[in-house]
């Protein structure tokens, strides 16, 4: 019974992550129409920037508590470099075929995948620090890492500052007013490039946060970009792409069936997640809440 | 037919066979001519090139943009792989025979869960399956060999009448199999160029321009798409068996999603709105891609560099860019 | 006279908008048919859910007896169905020639040939050549269709769908943008092809000349449902019909 309670803290650490992630992504393709190939790597950037910044921090003889303020710097990295791409090579393409843009974003995940190996080697990075900042609790006999809950409470406030920000903000109509016609918000006086570029750094902060608060708890390694974006492809394919309860729901449904095939049947973790996703595509091939 | 028929050609292909007869010809007369390492490379492009236009089917003329190609590849070659290892087959003959069933297998499943999506989702479709297989072949290494891979040993040709083996046989093996491969690359173009321009071509290109109009046609969308891309996964897989035995080995990167962005590029360097577009780019790719591989460890930012220049300033590729040079020298000439 | 199409109670409703409410719309074989009306009065809405674009919110379609409600586009071609539209929405990349010879090659079934080059079909490139002829666009068969001018677009779209041969055509204001010299040729040459008995058509058109000229019954919709239907001559002495067009209330 008690293994069973820590497979459900497991899951929903890992979806608290995977929500990040695919909120992030599902949240740039709503507003802008476009899927960031590069969301992954950027979810990586997030877990090294973090990871290195613990580990400089440390060096300093910085106290644990100080080391948490590290996590938001990391995600705040990724959003400046959302800040960046978004207005170099990305606004060229908003007129053009949608090809053009997913090669633009498959070339960046290229760069970013390789800069990241330029910048900190194939090695893995850790931020064990964080995680032994915070106290182990005991579920029913066993051990368990505080962190963990940690993580799952910030998945959840993200969520809630998430659907607050759409929902109930001046900022969170324009978001609504401009997904859903372009045109019309900017004859409204809404000033769409801002809108664009804060929608697409909202985005990458986000992935960016994800890479962040798991890199304590896993090492950033290379490739854990794509991986991400895999798993985050799933998460949105089964939630609806566009659909911030899709992100949520999707999020749960793929990190409890990942925890489940782990359990019993490793090697073909991902293929049984996608087995999921064809089916749910099958079903509803616009996902349990999306609208593409 | 009156006098005054219009401007439609009875038989536009006569000066395009020309051409395409000198080409081969030239082509033909390479290792005369060059060192075995060059013959070797070049025999590396044409596979390229016929992975290419396997897959610019799919993009240039069907209009579906496929990031998981690699998974073709990659199956065509561990298929060639398991062939040796499992039922000791060394015929290669035989290996093409079997590897485009298997192939041909694959991409019709693939392509019955891809093509019932829309385009973006279909990007990253293909992307996610290609990468379940990646997954797969590592974690399952007591059959796959893991990262090190499965030895792939030189093939017996033309039904074991020729072999490999004792003194010299490399420099005979790579000779010879670059005519095997040259004629395999000649049979492919020919084959696509007729789909292409059949009745068939038209409707898929009808389909990737107006897809309403063509439903309005009683054409029949996800069944052409399907066809697409099972024709397309089928090329590109027969690059694969045909990369293995000149690779020597089957590793898993022939089937990583970094893989899939090379053929995505080689497409695009070429041009992928002509039919040549992918073959120029093929060819083109392995000779950069071996110059970067030697140049620098980062090759893969430099690809996605040039990947992302190329669609902002080039974005009809070499091909592409070529014609439109002609075009404006031949009107400055008339004027 | 035969039923080609029946619609029965066929409702849409766009919002508050009725688009069609409760239409029971009947076509004859043979038949030359205008369906009249003022701008959002319902009539590209009823084709739409003929021709399979919009699903119907309610109510039934047979087409020659069989129940095509829930029948995709394509199967609705494939049974006899075509359509020109009111945008011109052709193959703009390829020739005009090309479009039509597709046309062809889609009711024949060769669309899937693969075999084959498309340009060695010699009957059907007559066949292609033929329909062009008819429609004044033989000159200009090796023109992209993106390239002609506006007339010569609508032309071609009417062509492309006539081109599948159909038992039921429907053309959505095949005259509107065009020159009154296209638009007699347009209207000649359709008119023509009923009167062989081989094509029904049904014709969208807001031009009342073209329509008292040419066709064998005039049905006028007013805002979801059917508010007149008859003869060119019985239209004309309607005075409700009068009143539509000349912008007075209805009579109660």
């Amino acid at each position: 019974m008690t293994i069973f309670f820590i497979q459900v803290l497991n899951s929903l650490f890992y979806a608290s992550v995977l929500f990040l992630i695919a909120a992030g992504l599902s949240l740039i393709f709503g507003v802008m129409r476009i899927v960031n190939m590069a969301h992954g790597a950027l979810y990586g950037i997030g877990a090294f920037v973090t990871a290195w910044l613990v580990g400089r921090a440390v060096a300093f003889g910085v106290a644990p508590v100080w080391l948490f303020l590290l996590i938001p710097v990391g995600a705040g990295v990724v959003a400046l470099i959302g800040l960046v791409i978004e207005p170099l090579l990305l606004r060229r393409f908003y007129r053009r075929a949608e090809e053009y843009q997913l090669l633009v974003t498959f070339g960046l995940l290229l760069i970013l995948e390789d800069a990241v190996r330029f910048i900190w080697g194939g090695l893995p990075l850790t931020a064990d620090a964080l995680m032994d900042a915070v106290p182990s609790v005991h579920v029913g006999g066993l051990v368990y890492p505080g962190y963990n809950i940690v993580v799952i409470g910030v998945g959840a406030l993200a969520a809630i500052a998430l659907w607050a920000v759409i929902y109930r903000t001046k900022f969170g109509i324009m978001l609504r007013a401009t997904s859903q016609d372009r045109r019309m918000a900017a004859a409204l006086g809404i000033n769409v490039s801002a809108v664009y570029v804060s929608a697409f750094a909202i985005g990458c902060f986000m992935a960016g946060l994800g890479g962040a608060i798991i890199v304590p708890s896993q090492a950033a390694v290379l490739g854990m970009g794509i991986n991400a974006l895999v798993l985050a492809f799933v998460v949105v394919v089964i939630g609806g792409l566009g659909s911030l309860q899709g992100a949520l729901v999707g999020a749960l449904i793929v990190s409890f069936v990942r925890t489940l095939g782990i359990q019993f049947f490793p090697e073909i973790e991902l293929a049984v997640l996608y087995l999921i996703a064809a089916l749910v595509l099958l079903v509803k091939p616009t996902g349990l809440f999306g609208n593409a | 037919m009156k006098a005054d028929t219009p401007i439609v050609s009875q038989r536009p292909e006569l000066p395009l066979a020309a051409v395409a007869v000198v080409v081969l010809i030239a082509l033909a007369l390479v290792p005369q001519v060059v060192d075995l390492y060059q013959t070797q490379l070049l025999t590396y492009g044409l596979i390229a090139a016929i992975a290419a236009l396997g897959f610019n089917l799919l993009l240039g003329y069907t209009g579906l943009l496929s990031f998981g190609h690699s998974a073709f590849f990659g199956i065509g070659a561990y298929t060639i792989a398991f062939l040796l290892r499992y039922l000791n087959i060394h015929s290669m003959e035989l290996y093409l025979a079997i590897g485009l069933v298997v192939v041909a297998l694959t991409s019709v499943l693939f392509g019955y869960i891809c093509v019932r999506h829309t385009r973006i989702f279909f990007g990253i479709l293909t992307l996610a399956l290609s990468q379940v297989l990646y997954s797969l072949a590592l974690k399952l290494f007591w059959v796959t060999g893991g990262t090190d891979g499965l030895r792939v040993a030189r093939p017996s040709l033309l039904f074991g009448l020729i072999t490999f083996s004792g003194a010299g046989s490399f420099q005979r093996f790579i000779q010879t199999y670059y005519y095997y491969v040259l004629a395999l690359f000649a049979v492919s173009v020919v084959i696509l160029w007729v789909i292409v321009h059949s009745p068939f071509g038209k409707a898929l290109q009808a389909i990737r321009d107006n897809e309403t109009r063509a439903a309005f046609l009683g054409l029949r969308i996800r069944r052409f798409r399907l066809i697409a891309f099972t024709i397309s996964g089928t090329f590109t897989g027969l690059a694969g068996i045909l990369w293995a035995p000149l690779n020597g080995l089957a590793t898993p990167d022939v089937l990583y999603w970094t893989f899939s962005g090379e053929i995505v590029f080689t497409a695009l360097l070429g041009g992928f709105r002509s039919f040549a577009g992918p073959i120029v780019g093929g060819i083109v790719f392995t000779y950069l891609k071996t110059y970067a591989v030697a140049t620098t460890e980062y090759w893969q930012a430099l690809l996605g560099a040039v990947l992302v220049l190329l669609v902002i300033l080039l974005p009809t590729g070499i091909v592409g860019a070529l014609s439109q040079l002609a075009a404006k020298i031949t009107s400055k000439a008339k004027s | 006279m035969t039923v080609l199409l029946q619609t029965i109670d066929l409702r849409k409703q766009f919002g508050e908008t009725r688009a069609c409410d409760g239409v029971n719309f009947v076509v004859h074989q043979g038949e030359f048919l205008s369906l009249v009306g003022s701008n959002g009065a319902g009539k590209t809405s009823l084709v739409n859910l003929i021709s399979g674009q919009l699903k119907p919110d309610s109510g039934t379609i047979l087409f020659e007896g069989n129940d095509i409600t829930s029948a995709t586009v394509s199967e609705r071609i494939r049974a006899g169905i075509a359509r020109s539209f009111q945008i011109v929405n052709l193959f703009d990349g390829m020739t005009v020639f090309d479009n039509v010879t597709l046309s062809i090659f889609s009711r024949q079934g060769k669309a899937t040939h693969m075999a084959a080059l498309a340009s060695h079909d010699s009957a059907v490139r007559d066949e292609a050549l033929e329909v062009l002829g008819q429609f004044g666009l033989r000159e200009k068969s090796g023109i992209v269709g993106g390239e002609l001018a506006q007339g010569e677009r609508k032309l071609l779209d009417v062509a492309i769908a006539y081109s599948l041969r159909p038992k039921l055509l429907f053309l959505d204001e095949p005259t509107s943008g065009v020159s009154t010299r296209d638009k007699a040729q347009i209207m000649d040459t359709v008119s023509g092809i009923v009167r062989a008995g081989s094509v029904t058509a049904v014709i969208i058109e807001h031009d009342m000349d073209v329509v008292f000229r040419y066709s064998d019954r005039i049905v006028m919709m007013h805002e979801g449902s059917f508010l007149a239907d008859g003869t060119p001559e019985e239209i004309k002495a309607n005075k409700d019909v009068a009143n539509i067009l000349l912008g007075a209330p209805l009579s109660a």
